[in-house]
């Protein structure tokens, strides 16, 4: 392109690489959502969707559809401006935070890099940070609804979010640690060198912090066994009770986007990114311009896939946390744990010197 | 670019401040100062401050207003009710904060030259890190203070929690 100007350059591509990502984020959302029924639906013994298309495959777009055409409720005492805003942040958060997510090697066309939207210095704070915001939409979405079981909801979820946000931040710092940097590209270069075996779960000596954070994680998002929020025996349906139609899709939608998100943190910071697992010793195989842009999505998207099947499977076996539990548990256990992680791997890099 | 962005969120971070004086109902106000702080981060960005950007969305936004949303929902505290406003506020209350901005200008207009100037979106060109030039500055010009910090913090926890304590 040598007649655009490099900045006309940057942002037309920009934009390029933003929409092909929603739209495989969007796809993904929804495609999780069946592949969750069809494995849950497997380790019950049963089908799960099987009528639409060829093995149930267009059931997200017939999901979509219903959820369109459903009439829009809305309750005659909710709070009208923060009832319609709270499912667009918490769906606006979910997926914003895939905006710093390296999918691949580093790949510049004219100077933008083609395989991750925005490659800044403070990466992992950006994710943290918008983690952090999303509480709002869930917060806020409980309250404005004025129904008791709502209320109940969203102030479960809220407290679970900002207790285990802790725990979570936590188990990272072993992982800065040892790479030195917050960019996700310094944190994934940092793990490159001999594959599986230099990766932070194994290598770096981070499986305690990746253990944390898994946990943490399935707090985060508000799924089994800590999905005390939306628990059907006791809260109708949590803080989305009096939510219908789109609105109800969104909180849905945040719900799915947010475990890839997580899914995507964990791969990034404890299973090598788009590196493979072999490190360099098929580095003469299948050794061409394309195989080596397109093979580390393939192994990022397998590792993905690998922890959405771990969020699914966990939600088939794992029974519900009590409430007492769940926050003791989180402060009383995961909270120390992550801070003795850290100054275990502190003291170690300061002894061998490393930083 | 930066200037774009400085003026859209500067006014924005204005607006958000007067909404939140504006709004009768406290959860509108508390949201209004969230918008005040998101912008105030997007502003220390632009400036090539971005960990402090990130610190402010994480500690303020995310972690201080979620705290104060969580109070007024529990709370379920009503809309306040308008007043005319005490004599005080306009006799001392107007005057004094006229005249602390007219200070506040005369000194940094006429400091000028001493206090440096940011130059807008100039840092986040150069490859210095941020977060290093920070934790230098943090942990070893001024660690002294910082660590005097960070027990004033504690004796405030546990000073709440003393408060929070039920009497057994």
């Amino acid at each position: 392109m040598p007649h655009l100007s490099p900045f006309l350059t940057f942002l037309l591509l920009s934009i390029l690489k933003i929409l092909v990502v929603f739209v495989l984020t969007l796809t993904a959302v929804a495609y999780t959502v069946l592949l969750e029924r069809k494995v849950l639906g497997r380790m019950q013994n049963r089908w799960g969707p099987s009528r639409v298309g060829p093995f149930g495959l267009l059931q997200p777009l017939a999901d979509g559809i219903k959820l369109f055409l459903k009439e829009d409720l809305l309750p005659i005492a909710a709070e009208r401006p923060l009832f319609i805003a709270a499912p667009m942040i918490a769906l606006v958060c979910a997926l914003v935070s895939i905006s710093v997510v390296p999918f691949g090697a580093p790949y510049r066309i004219a100077g933008v890099d083609m395989f991750d939207i925005s490659d800044i210095n403070i990466g992992l704070l950006v994710i943290l940070g918008i983690t952090s915001i999303g509480v709002y939409g869930i917060a806020l979405s409980g309250w404005s609804s004025n129904n008791k079981f709502a209320l109940l909801g969203s102030l479960r979820a809220t407290s679970q979010m900002i207790s285990y946000e802790l725990a979570l931040g936590l188990s990272l710092v072993g992982v800065v640690l040892r790479a030195g940097s917050l960019r996700l590209r310094d944190i994934v270069g940092s793990q490159s060198a001999h594959g599986l075996l230099s990766w932070n779960v194994f290598g770096g000596f981070q499986t305690i912090a990746f253990v944390i954070y898994l946990l943490a994680a399935y707090a985060e998002t508000n799924r089994a066994p800590f999905d005390l929020p939306e628990a059907e025996s006791e809260l109708v349906a949590g803080y989305h009770t009096e939510y219908s139609s789109m609105k109800f899709a969104m909180f849905f939608m945040a719900e799915y986007a947010n475990m890839i998100t997580v899914s995507c943190v964990a791969t990034l910071l404890f299973f090598g990114g788009a590196t493979s697992a072999f490190g360099h010793t098929f580095d003469g195989f299948l050794n061409n311009a394309f195989f080596n842009a397109v093979l580390p999505i393939v192994w990022f998207v397998a590792k993905i896939l690998f922890f959405l099947l771990l969020f699914i499977w966990v939600r088939a076996t794992v029974p519900r946390f009590r409430y007492d539990q769940l926050m003791g548990f989180g402060w009383k256990f995961l909270l120390p744990v992550a801070m003795a992680n850290i100054l275990v791997t502190a003291l170690a890099y300061s002894l061998t010197s490393k930083v | 670019m930066q200037l774009a962005l400085f003026l859209i969120f500067g006014v924005l971070a204005v607006a958000g401040a007067i909404n939140l004086l504006l709004q009768r109902h406290p959860i509108n106000s508390a949201l209004s100062l969230v918008v005040v702080m998101m912008s105030l981060a997007v502003l220390y960005f632009s400036l090539g401050a971005e960990f402090l950007a990130a610190a402010q969305v994480i500690v303020y936004s995310g972690a201080i207003m979620v705290l104060f949303v969580f109070v007024i929902m529990l709370l379920n505290a009503g809309e306040e009710e308008r007043t005319t406003g005490s004599k005080a506020a306009y006799i001392a209350g107007f005057p004094g904060a006229a005249a602390i901005f007219c200070l506040l200008s005369f000194v940094f207009l006429s400091e000028r030259g001493n206090l440096g100037f940011a130059h807008l979106g100039g840092h986040l060109n150069a490859a210095v890190s941020n977060i290093s030039e920070i934790s230098t500055v943090l942990f070893r010009d001024l660690l002294l203070p910082f660590e005097v910090t960070s027990i004033l913090i504690l004796v405030a926890i546990l000073g709440a929690v003393v408060l929070a304590r039920k009497e057994q």
